[in-house]
């Protein structure tokens, strides 16, 4: 199955910190988890007593016992409330004055990935996939212009809802490397599971070589077969959508395809990204995830072979 | 009189259910190509004995859902940018009732498919059929012509003042106001 494919490559745990955001929260996990076990034992155990013992306790004593629980509910309640803004006052102080600047934009349903530069040819984008540099803060404007979708990545920050009209703001942080699993975490249409995403913490000098690639053009089609499969894309419907810089393409309904057979899966997190799966895609995207946006293609086997060696190139 | 409530609410939610029914979501359409079969007549001026016209229906104009996707496509595939929202600027206004090419379904299908002189680019092969026909039904209702059950309600871009969600909010904490581009 497809599926333990994309989970030998990408897990997902909030329990399982990869930065010192992550970090903070799991703190205050296992700190609430813990207390709140204690006190289901102890209301467990106060109940097994009372359902034991035979006669009633003096007035007194069950007045005595009453009050203390109250007294530790509210102490407990407050060391929750004292450690929860502590957690987030340690989340909102990570910043930096050389950021990476990323600006993630959700769509119904899949992502849209800019890395952001003040000279305008060297801005990045792509989908569904974030790299970052390990231990370098990463600030991440978040943009929505349909319905609210929500930001998460488990294994390095908390949640962080797009809403339309209101861009908001996220820092975050990986100090190990690894391909952490993001998701879209508040409700927004018929395929809100399948809009997945991947973050990719890597070494800054990988980081680097990665971004420099990204900024490159398409390469010409290498075969007569791609060649054709670039003519194919670019008179076809596919152009409406999809841009592939350096061609006639330069749609912006759907993904930027410029480098698609570098990302690791297809359709937000969908399918693993490999000829196969990729063919199924275009060809009949409905069945695999019904009323995205992307239309059937009619197209000949002949014609279907083309199209797959032209995005086959777009390493 | 207890019996009576019951049955009024078995009642009730059968019709709520029914309700439920009302419009097919087609996800999977067979791509056909764009092409007409037959002339589509832009007058009823005819030689001889008038040919019987061609039923008038899109496959849509009474889809609500439909309609919607095809307020979507008509944004995104840029037909507001000559059209604007059914005001017209560049290109003709939809929104009222003067139709150079005709008003029925298949006038306006063929307008998108074939193009028309001074502007109007051709979509036919670009733009998949079935989209095709959903722009067709909400191109409808901007003048009204869609039934009142399926016309989508209100749309942001033509009020008068910008909606509350789209004006510029107060940054939040924390956030610096000027993004570094």
């Amino acid at each position: 199955m497809s599926w333990t494919c994309l989970l030998a490559f990408a897990g997902h745990s909030a329990l399982d910190p990869a930065g010192p955001q992550a970090a903070r929260i799991g703190d205050l996990w296992w700190l609430m988890f813990w207390v709140c076990s204690a006190v289901f034992l102890l209301v467990m155990a106060a109940l097994a007593a009372g359902l034991v013992r035979e006669e009633e306790p003096a007035r007194r004593r069950m007045n005595r016992v009453v009050t203390g629980a109250v007294i530790a509910t509210a102490l407990i309640l407050f060391v929750f409330l004292f450690a929860s803004t502590g957690t987030g006052r340690a989340l909102a102080s990570l910043s930096s004055a050389d950021p990476v600047s990323v600006e993630v934009t959700g769509h119904q349903w899949w992502w849209e990935v800019q890395y952001l530069d003040p000279v305008l040819a060297q801005r990045v984008t792509t989908a569904n996939e974030i790299h970052i540099p390990v231990g370098r803060p990463i600030r991440i404007r978040t943009v929505s212009h349909d319905v609210i979708h929500s930001f998460w990545v488990p294994n390095l920050h908390g949640k962080h809802d797009l809403i339309p009209g209101y861009d908001g703001e996220l820092w975050l942080q990986a100090d190990r490397p690894g391909v952490y699993r993001g998701q879209c975490a508040e409700f927004c249409g018929h395929q809100h599971a399948h809009m997945a995403f991947l973050v990719v913490a890597e070494s800054p000098a990988r980081f680097a070589g990665w971004l420099a690639a990204q900024r490159q053009s398409a390469s010409p089609p290498a075969t007569p077969l791609a060649q054709r499969g670039h003519d194919l894309f670019v008179q076809l419907q596919c152009a409406l959508c999809h841009t592939v810089q350096g061609t006639d393409a330069n749609g912006r309904i759907g993904p930027d395809l410029t480098h698609l057979a570098s990302r690791r899966t297809l359709a937000a997190g969908t399918l693993p990204n490999t000829p196969g799966h990729l063919a199924g895609w275009i060809v009949d995207s409905q069945t695999l995830k019904p009323s995205n946006p992307m239309p059937a293609t009619s197209l000949g086997s002949n014609d279907l072979e083309a199209l797959l060696a032209f995005l086959d190139g777009l390493k | 009189m207890r019996r009576l409530a019951t049955g009024l609410c078995a009642l009730a939610l059968t019709f709520a259910a029914l309700a439920c029914e009302r419009e097919e979501r087609r996800f999977q359409t067979l791509p056909a190509k764009s092409a007409r079969a037959q002339p589509v007549r832009l007058t009823t001026l005819q030689p001889g004995q008038s040919l019987p016209a061609r039923s008038g229906h899109g496959p849509y104009d009474e889809n609500a859902w439909a309609i919607s996707e095809g307020e979507r496509l008509f944004n995104q595939y840029n037909c507001s940018g000559c059209h604007f929202h059914g005001g017209g600027g560049i290109g003709p206004p939809l929104m009222d009732a003067k139709w150079i090419y005709g008003s029925d379904p298949q006038n306006i299908y063929d307008t998108i498919v074939e193009g028309r002189p001074n502007g109007m680019p051709s979509y036919g092969g670009h733009v998949p059929d079935d989209q095709i026909w959903k722009i067709e039904a909400y191109v409808r209702t901007l003048s009204g012509l869609a039934p009142k059950a399926a016309e989508p309600d209100r749309s942001d871009q033509m009020e008068a003042r910008r909606s509350e969600q789209a004006t510029s909010p107060a940054a939040p904490r924390g956030q610096k106001a000027e993004h570094p581009q």
